[in-house]
């Protein structure tokens, strides 16, 4: 039973089919198997946030669930979310704010930064760090990162006033 | 680090879970969320040989009220306690614990049935079911059990459950009239493992805690209900009775060092959780003042 076992999903719209090991997470799987490498793998056990991607819409912690769960379900990463020009405005206020520097948190952060944004119009900076709390970031000292996610809000707001 | 290689089933049933269970023993793990088993797993404390997927159980989801009991299914996701307008309602103790538990993304997929049985003394829900007085539903080949919440933690990682059972779901009394609740954790991190942590239940009429369930987390080897709060019950508290629970309750408390806090600043960090909890329970922020912990 340790043998490969057949799943079936949606990567980024697209229908993927595969045979995996239970033993692969999904993190390892979108990377080695798909190429995916926008979804980071930091500490392997769902503390630093950087492989955060979303499955069934909501994200999780890519590291924390097997390939084999996602059998079915739907998956969505970075290259999805950036491809669709979903989270341009949070890249661009990322990058005119310095709210990265090494890149390493980037897509987690981001992941987790349009999931906050996708539930609450306007955030307060505490909320903000709440949302972000699980994502670890070792460069940026996650002022530049809050005052990002804050303008990304702010203008989205004006946007559909 | 990865897991190490196992089996997969994702079973269909309860009763074919069971089978697998009985058949493999300590052998088996069972996988609802995996919030806790997948870091496990990574990081080799654990190498299951089977893995038994139950994430495909609805029978084991979902909050309903019975007349006057709350029953939440195993399955039942922190992100669904977290929204749901009946554990508002009926166990807003719970629902504000939960916002303390790791993070959104973990929120998603970390169900209460599996934190339970994984019994980590420093999470929190298990010392909610302690002070909610939660009767905790189990089921294996011969039956079901129904364990009472301060029967079922049994030590680091240990509970009354056994290789063959499934955790099937926990039922809550519902929130008395006058009840109230308190919830407070100190964590390196928001969302991070408690260092110290406090959640009660409680009944106060005119002043007076006529009902009090303090569940101390974080501070021994499994949640904590300690005697020394048995004081503060049914009488007017003075800041000089509360300052002598405090103290009784650093005697009582048997916590560990780690690399995080030495037993005594744990013990330290208790004490200031019982002041901060009794004061706002009773409405009397001045009330430890005088009964500083020390």
């Amino acid at each position: 039973m340790t043998a490969p076992l057949p799943i079936s999903l949606h990567v980024n719209g697209e229908r993927v089919d595969a045979h995996v090991l239970p033993r692969l997470n999904l993190a390892d799987f979108l990377r080695e198997h798909l190429h995916l490498t926008g979804t980071h793998v930091g500490c392997e056990h769902g503390v630093c946030g950087a492989c955060t991607v979303r499955v069934n819409d909501e994200i999780v912690r890519a590291c924390l669930i097997l390939a084999v769960q996602t059998d079915g379900m739907s998956v969505q990463t970075i290259e999805g979310l950036s491809d669709s020009g979903e989270v341009a405005d949070l890249q661009a206020a990322f990058r005119n704010r310095n709210a990265l520097q090494c890149g390493y948190c980037t897509p987690g952060m981001l992941m987790a930064a349009q999931d906050l944004l996708r539930q609450h119009g306007e955030p307060s900076r505490e909320r903000i760090r709440g949302h972000l709390s699980g994502n670890y970031c070792r460069c940026t000292g996650y002022q530049a990162i809050v005052d990002a996610v804050e303008a990304t809000a702010r203008s989205r707001r004006g946007r559909a006033a | 680090m990865k897991a190490s290689a196992f089996a997969y089933a994702r079973v269909t049933s309860v009763d074919r879970a069971l089978e697998l269970l009985a058949a493999h023993g300590e052998k088996a793990k069972v996988l609802s969320g995996g919030q806790s088993l997948m870091p496990a797993m990574n990081l080799r404390l654990i190498a299951p040989e089977l893995v038994v997927d139950i994430g495909g159980l609805n029978e084991l989801r979902g909050i309903v009220v019975r007349r006057d009991v709350l029953r939440i299914g195993a399955l039942t996701r922190h992100v669904d306690l977290l929204n749901s307008s009946e554990i508002a309602a009926h166990a807003p103790l719970l629902a504000e614990a939960v916002t303390h538990v790791a993070h959104p993304a973990i929120r998603n997929r970390g169900t209460l049935g599996g934190s339970l049985a994984h019994a980590d003394p420093a999470s929190e829900l298990p010392a909610c079911m302690l002070a909610l007085d939660a009767t905790i539903l189990v089921r294996g080949g011969s039956g079901e059990r129904r364990i009472m919440a301060a029967d079922f933690f049994r030590g680091i990682f240990q509970t009354a459950l056994s290789a063959e059972e499934l955790l099937i779901a926990v039922e809550l009394p519902l929130a008395r009239r006058n009840s109230a609740h308190f919830f407070l954790e100190f964590a390196r991190r928001h969302g991070d493992y408690a260092i110290a942590g406090l959640a009660a239940q409680a009944v106060v009429e005119a002043g007076v805690a006529m009902d009090l369930r303090p569940a101390f987390f974080a501070v021994g080897d499994r949640p904590v209900m300690p005697k020394a709060a048995s004081r503060l019950v049914n009488t007017a508290v003075t800041p000089a009775l509360l300052s002598d629970a405090s103290t009784a309750l650093g005697e009582e408390l048997d916590p560990h060092d780690d690399q995080q806090a030495t037993a005594s600043m744990r013990r330290h960090l208790a004490k200031v959780l019982l002041v901060r909890c009794i004061s706002a329970l009773l409405g009397r922020p001045g009330l430890g003042v005088a009964g500083r912990a020390t």
